[in-house]
């Protein structure tokens, strides 16, 4: 057996989860954080990778959560109620400017939380019952960004409450765009989505591939890279 | 210059509000009109068709009221919203539950699609194709047409009859100045409604006092002001649900950008 097997097991917080998905945003890039997990994101980056944050509500350039010392009411992220600090170079539009700048492709990659992901890059983030009901849901931004970003980062638990995976080969739930998502960070598992296919790239602590595999709903392979997670 | 109506109360701002009008709400998170949505609970006008972010939930504050009170308390007919439902199942609300059995009306909307057609209204776009949605179940029985080798669904401007919102700054000439993000929907709203009225936190400047490289948006596109008097709301503290009341001197002042890089 290989040496990680003799950690003990650890699912990632949704700090790691967040610190994972600031490791993976490249320098210079525009990214836009979701309701939920990803807003912790842009307490992770390093100043050197020169993040601009950006939010639906037309925040752009804005940087870490704000402590309760710092906090402005009126300086809010995508979750409405959670109050961040600006950066130098900070600017503010209005909501349909924010999501012109959304549309026109200038957003490198949005990080969404989801409660399933396909192969093909299909993610479902709006409804959490298949009740053919198109009037009844949460959308807010999630279906602009993940039809108009290059990219698309989920960040979910492995799996349900009841033990279901949550990587799925098809989304039983009504998707949010039928394409996008490039990359996975779960609580056992960093997954790159390409070619209609999920590559296993990192593992939580103490967890191996098969273990993870038994844990997801379609094929899993395992890049020739696989390593344990660097949180 | 045309100058918009400058009045003492809500009440009196929201008099002439009809059963069966279409009102646009501002806000998101911040820049929420609460004292005039207060007001509009109190005025008990009914079939109203909302234009806003999201349904969201009661006021916790019981002199308060948000939009979930409306649409609980029977008020509203139809909901045009990018949140009708909760994103946890954990937390259904009453409002949501009220469309699900029919009683309310919903047409739900992906976020930038509804600030779009929104300003769309506001700017005399009739209509316009967006790459949002396509291919998920809010296509379904949708005009679909392609550009640039991807399908895009037709979006339908939206304007209202009445549009409540929130601004930091206004002059007598109505020309509003909002405050880093509350500034929202707040200013394409107001563009796309008949009638605009605007909560101000500051005492109502005299005409000239803003800079007009600094306005947002022009006064011709609003009707109505109302200072919020001193015991009115200014804002509510997101973390702890306290109201930020006015008081004889305002205290909202711009805070600086932070000048030091983060840690």
């Amino acid at each position: 057996m290989s040496a990680h097997t003799e950690e003990p097991k650890r699912p990632l917080d949704r700090e790691q989860m967040a610190a994972i998905l600031a490791q993976r945003l490249g320098t210079g890039w525009v990214v836009n954080l979701g309701v939920g997990m990803p807003t912790a994101v842009s307490n992770f980056v390093r100043p050197e990778q020169e993040i601009v944050f950006t939010s639906e509500n037309g925040v752009i350039g804005y940087g870490r959560l704000a402590g309760e010392d710092e906090e402005d009411p009126d300086v809010v992220n995508a979750a409405a109620v959670q109050a961040v600090t600006l950066e130098p170079g900070a600017s503010i539009v209005h909501h349909a400017d924010s999501f012109a700048l959304i549309r026109r492709g200038l957003v490198d990659v949005t990080c969404l939380g989801a409660y399933q992901v396909a192969p093909d890059g299909s993610f479902a983030n709006w409804k959490t019952q298949d009740d053919g009901r198109a009037d009844l849901g949460g959308i807010g931004g999630a279906m602009d960004l993940a039809a108009c970003c290059k990219q698309v980062y989920v960040v979910m638990e492995h799996t349900t409450r009841d033990g279901q995976p949550r990587l799925v080969e098809r989304c039983t739930l009504p998707v949010t765009a039928p394409s996008g998502v490039t990359l996975v960070v779960t609580s056992l598992a960093v997954v790159a989505v390409r070619d209609d296919r999920f590559v296993l790239e990192e593992h939580a602590p103490g967890y191996t591939a098969e273990e993870i595999r038994a844990l997801t709903g379609a094929p899993l392979e395992v890049s020739p890279d696989l390593r344990r997670v660097g949180v | 210059m045309p100058r918009p109506q400058i009045l003492p109360t809500f009440e009196d701002a929201l008099a002439d509000l009809r059963d069966g009008m279409s009102v646009m709400i501002g806000g998101f998170g911040a820049g929420s009109p609460i004292n005039l949505l207060t007001a509009l609970w109190h005025r008990d006008v009914r079939d109203l068709t909302l234009i806003t972010n999201g349904v969201g939930f009661p006021s916790p504050n019981p002199d308060l009221k948000a939009i979930a009170d409306l649409i609980q308390d029977g008020r509203v007919r139809k909901i045009v919203a990018s949140f009708t439902a909760a994103t946890r199942p954990s937390r259904p609300g009453a409002a949501e539950e009220l469309i699900r059995t029919g009683q309310v009306e919903a047409e739900l909307v992906p976020q930038g699609t509804l600030a779009e057609r929104i300003r769309a209204g506001g700017a005399g776009i009739p209509a316009f194709y967006t790459p949002t949605g396509a291919g998920t179940l809010l296509a379904e029985g949708r005009e679909v047409r392609e550009f640039n080798g991807r399908p895009h669904l037709l979006e339908h401007a939206l304007t209202a009859d009445v549009a409540i919102l929130h601004a930091w700054k206004a002059d007598e000439a109505g020309n509003l100045v909002f405050r880093r993000a509350s500034r929202n929907y707040n200013p394409i709203m107001a563009m796309a409604a008949d009638m605009t009225i605007v909560e101000v936190e500051q005492p109502i400047l005299p005409a000239g006092a803003l800079d007009p490289d600094h306005v947002h948006t022009p006064g011709l596109y609003v009707h109505r002001l109302v200072h919020i008097p001193v015991g009115g709301v200014l804002r509510i503290h997101r973390s702890t649900g306290t109201p930020l009341l006015q008081t004889e001197t305002p205290e909202v002042t711009p805070q600086p950008v932070r000048p030091e890089p983060r840690p």
